[in-house]
């Protein structure tokens, strides 16, 4: 069997965040030892509310950010310095997509021009052939060749982010790192969006991390789902399991908290507190003090993220002493 | 509660009744006759996508557009006239029968004020107290809306405070002058889902406690149908369906209303490919002449370039701007038996 | 706070050292100070004491040295024209200066802050724009120009006040009309802007929507916030108190510190130079302290400094 696309390694990424005027630094891991792996033509789906680390994994997929320990491999080779040539090299055949597609585009340049430009950077095709390419590509993913010769601010959102991924596409990725990309869409643009996203992988093979904060979202793209909290991943699995089953008491907080058009078919759970804060970390399962399972033990002893019956991983002294449980008694 | 509209659109006894709201900034048109009214006590969604107007109608209804704004029609709040009202007028019932909170709470706090003197200062103005009696009652109210250590979170600054925390701190703040509605303008959109979750829970509870109304504009239709009984669908600066939020869900009547669920992803069941709505929505300044969802409509005809369907009643208690929509049920209403 | 207080403190200290410095190395730079005093065809013994005398045979880094010593000491030396200590010399020229900026200030706030106010609430009406043209008009006219237009009109013209001098209050009407109008201009549309970024704020939308009538909105929410950004501005003037009339005070005549500082330049008199170059370095680090600390006092957020963390 080949290497995966893309695994991280208990990869860790810490900063240093100030506490007050007279609080010295401290340290915070925003990623924390989180392992992932995304295979070829399947999307992996992250998700996780603010401060989760998310996004800090997103970018350590990629080499954007080093990690303070662990590895990234692709293709089962070491990720490269970054800003070194062989990175570089790399980085063509990964390629990131924002939830802001404005803020990603120039402005001053037309879209045909601006999925242009990676032709140019990396040498592909012979240069009177490299606009007609890019035309190819704009209709690839819905634009008109009308639209391809407007300035981003002439397009909608919808069409921006369609722009955005036909520039990504340009080289011919075989990664492609989703951050929000459907957030700041409206519903009827959103889905369009993610057909998109989920025809193009078909046809290209294409391996994606897709992290969103939006379970809706992150169900209909993702073939494995993985659930972080506060830097760490608590539970992962197939994506119909996962959200249909889940085995963490945050992931059915999350599932539950869902908003859902229509009748409910589960009671909801409303999580007390607030959001986790990655600078005052509590002790053990960092979610036992919004956790309505947590008993003594999750209170001392940091749970693993270790394999269920199922299959699935979770990382959940209960969801282990459960199934452990249900196990024996069959 | 659930309430029945009668045939005219309209409840029975209405808290706030708006009718042909129109506003244009800089002469073009962004709301186009907005016919609304609310019940005492009930829950009102205003749902659509982004630039529909959902948000401006309220803002609209209350004076608190920009002055480039030019707003007509009617808004009656029991014999009050709302619109071209005199200041003084305004500021009685702004925060006094009407409050709204808004999206982004951290934005929507004053930064450099104590959160305590921020909604002290809606006691003072509607609740006609003073000096000590303030601060007790806005702890009271802190308390109220689950902000722990309410005591020294009035001396606490809106940075201190998490988003969550912050949008508790408005909605304290909008209760201070027990209005008869609340206007909650995407309130949980800037909030993480767990956070959402409780928020929501908690207008439910304040409405249940104390028979307050409330108006939750959303682009969510998830939050809206957990938290409204009654939901208004906006398109293009109109309203184009409305109907008990249930059977709005279940059978809605509207293409786009229908084409809204359609492209939303489900949460359980099978996994099918979205069917998104093509196209986009169209600009204020160039509306098609007849329905302006008709351009991405798949039920489009040749009669729907000749004009702008009126909303018009479908069957009980259900409107839907739409000569191509079905009659939900086919039964006939009750005739009002008068006396 | 306190940190804050001492990290502030401690590169305003930097920042007069850096004054300092430069103020020597510019000066040995340009020329040296003994043929300039004693002229160049002053007989080379007298040149030779001379050089002595003010330890200018040294080595350069000794004269840097013994210079920072002396500043140190509050010793700044006497000037090598009349061998008066600087200090005294720069100190009876400075209430000159301030009777000048001083009423200067006073105008400048006193329309400059109500004016970008009344615009900012009021945009584009008519008053608005009247403001803003003067504003524009205001500080793009230099100073020289403008001193000597209102010379022509009201002394030459109209013969209502003096053109220069300093004899009566009457000679400081055109100075302080010259000074007062730019800074005001300039004050005005910064409080506008100020107040127009303040006004499109969400939280000036949920006062109104909370009942607060519009002048208690403006009053009690937007100007504490538009207040930050305008102190800014304010500092820099304050801090200019002792320098900012060089031009006018010329043109004025005015014996001023201004005046002072273009005849000491002129004469290469080292010590009288420092002198005011560190006076002028002192206000202006110290009105730039005053306004961080008062940033601490206006925003909370700056206050307790809590620093985002990443996501």
């Amino acid at each position: 069997m080949s290497a995966p696309l893309l695994q991280t390694r208990n990869v860790t990424r810490c900063y240093g965040m100030r506490k007050g005027l007279l609080g010295r630094s401290v340290e915070v891991r925003a990623v924390d030892g989180v392992s992932l792996t995304v295979e070829r033509g399947r999307t992996l789906g992250l998700v996780g509310e603010s401060g989760s680390g998310k996004s800090t994994t997103g970018r350590l997929a990629l080499g954007l950010e080093k990690p303070d320990a662990g590895d990234v491999l692709f293709k089962g080779a070491a990720m490269p310095g970054t800003d070194s040539l062989a990175w570089r090299q790399m980085r063509a055949r990964m390629q990131m997509i924002y939830q802001d597609p404005l803020g990603a585009l120039d402005r001053r340049l037309q879209i045909v021009e601006q999925v242009r430009e990676p032709f140019d950077v990396h040498g592909l095709g012979q240069p009177k052939e490299r606009e007609a390419l890019a035309f190819a590509l704009l209709q690839s993913v819905g634009l008109r060749a009308d639209q391809g010769r407007r300035y981003p601010h002439e397009l909608s959102g919808g069409q921006r982010q369609r722009a955005v991924i036909a520039r990504a596409l340009a080289t011919k990725p075989d990664l492609l790192v989703c951050d929000e990309p459907v957030s700041a869409l409206d519903v009827s643009i959103q889905a369009q969006v993610i057909n998109l996203l989920v025809d193009i992988q078909q046809e290209l093979g294409l391996g994606l991390l897709f992290i969103s904060h939006d379970l809706k979202v992150i169900r209909q793209v993702s073939h494995r789902v993985a659930v972080m909290y506060l830097g760490r991943i608590v539970e992962e699995g197939e994506a119909d399991l996962l959200l249909s089953n889940p085995a963490h008491p945050y992931t059915e907080a999350l599932v539950s908290a869902a908003p859902v058009p229509g009748r409910r078919t589960r009671p909801r759970i409303v999580l007390q507190g607030d959001p986790p804060n990655p600078a005052a970390r509590p002790s053990g399962c960092a979610f036992h003090p919004r956790c309505h399972a947590a008993r003594e033990r999750c209170k001392v002893e940091s749970p693993l993220l270790k394999p269920m019956p199922d299959g699935r991983l979770a990382a959940c002294h209960v969801a282990h002493d459960q199934a452990n449980f249900l196990k024996a008694a069959s | 509660m659930s309430t029945v509209l009668d045939r005219f659109g309209t409840v029975a006894d209405p808290l706030v009744e708006i009718n042909g709201l129109t506003v244009a900034f800089d002469g073009v048109k962004v709301l186009h006759g907005i016919d609304l009214s609310v019940a005492r006590g009930e829950a009102v969604g205003l749902v659509g996508e982004s630039g529909c107007g959902k948000s401006v109608t309220w803002l609209a209804a209350l004076g608190l557009l920009p002055k480039k704004a030019s707003v007509s029609g009617n808004v009656r709040l029991g014999s009050t006239e709302l619109i071209d009202a005199e200041p003084d007028v305004l500021d009685t019932v702004r925060g006094g029968r009407i409050a709204m909170i808004f999206q982004d709470p951290a934005s929507a706090l004053n930064p450099v004020l104590r959160l305590g003197k921020q909604v002290g200062e809606a006691l003072a103005l509607h609740g006609g107290l003073s000096g000590a009696a303030i601060r007790a009652e806005a702890r009271r109210l802190f308390d109220l809306v689950g902000i722990p250590d309410a005591a020294r979170r009035l001396d606490a600054f809106p940075h201190e405070l998490s988003g969550g925390q912050n949008q508790r701190v408005m909605i304290a703040m909008a209760l201070a002058g027990k209005p008869d509605l609340l206007v909650a303008d995407e309130p949980t959109t800037a909030l993480d889902a767990t956070i959402q979750a409780q928020i929501l829970e908690l207008l439910t509870k304040i409405r249940r406690e104390t028979d307050m109304a409330l108006v939750l504009i959303s682009h969510d239709l998830g939050v809206i149908s957990q938290t409204c009984d009654r939901v208004c669908v906006m398109y293009a600066g109109r309203i184009i369906e409305t109907a008990e939020a249930q059977s709005l869900f279940d059978t809605p009547l509207h293409p786009y209303t229908q084409g809204l669920i359609a492209a939303l992803p489900p949460l359980e069941g099978v996994r099918r490919r979205l069917d998104p709505i093509e196209g986009n929505v169209p600009e204020p300044w160039n509306l098609p002449p007849g329905c302006a969802f008709a351009p991405r409509c798949p039920r489009r005809g040749e009669a729907c370039d000749a004009g702008v369907p009126p909303l018009a009643w479908k069957a009980p208690g259900r409107f839907a701007a739409c000569i191509k929509a079905l009659q939900a049920e086919p039964v006939r209403p009750r005739e009002p038996v008068y006396a | 706070m306190l940190r804050f207080f001492f990290l502030r403190l401690g590169r305003a200290a930097l920042t007069v050292a850096l004054v300092v410095t430069f103020a020597f190395v510019v000066l040995r730079l340009s020329g040296d100070p003994a043929l300039i005093i004693m002229s160049v065809d002053a007989p080379p013994e007298a040149i030779a004491a001379f050089r002595k005398a003010w330890g200018l045979d040294d080595p350069i880094w000794l004269q840097y040295l013994r210079y920072f010593s002396a500043i140190g000491q509050g010793e700044l030396g006497q000037s090598m024209r009349d061998g008066r200590p600087a200090l005294e010399l720069v100190a009876e020229r400075i209430p000159a200066t301030l009777a000048l900026t001083l009423p200067a200030l006073a105008l400048k706030l006193g329309i400059g802050i109500p004016a970008g106010i009344y615009a900012s609430l009021h945009r584009d009406s008519l008053i608005d724009r009247i403001v803003m043209v003067t504003a524009v008009a205001g500080f793009t006219v230099p100073s020289f120009v403008l001193g000597l237009v209102l010379v022509l009109i009201f002394s030459v013209q109209l013969g209502w006040l003096p053109s220069g001098g300093q004899e009566s209050w009457r000679h400081a009407i055109l100075p302080v009309l010259t000074l007062g109008i730019g800074g005001a201009a300039v004050l005005a549309r910064f409080t506008r802007s100020a107040m127009l970024e303040v006004l499109g704020q969400s939280y000036i939308r949920t006062a109104s929507a909370k009942g607060v009538p519009w002048p208690a909105v403006v009053r009690g929410h937007a100007l504490p916030n538009a207040a930050v950004p305008t102190v800014t501005i304010v500092g820099f003037m304050v801090g200019s108190l002792i320098a900012g009339a060089v031009v006018v005070e010329s043109v004025f005549s005015w014996p001023g510190v201004g005046r002072l500082l273009v005849v000491s330049v002129a004469n290469r008199d080292l010590a009288i130079v420092q002198c005011i170059l560190l006076l002028v370095a002192i206000t202006m680090v110290s009105a730039n302290l005053i306004v961080d600390l008062l940033y601490g006092v206006l925003d909370p957020r700056l206050r307790s400094g809590a620093k985002a963390g990443a996501h």
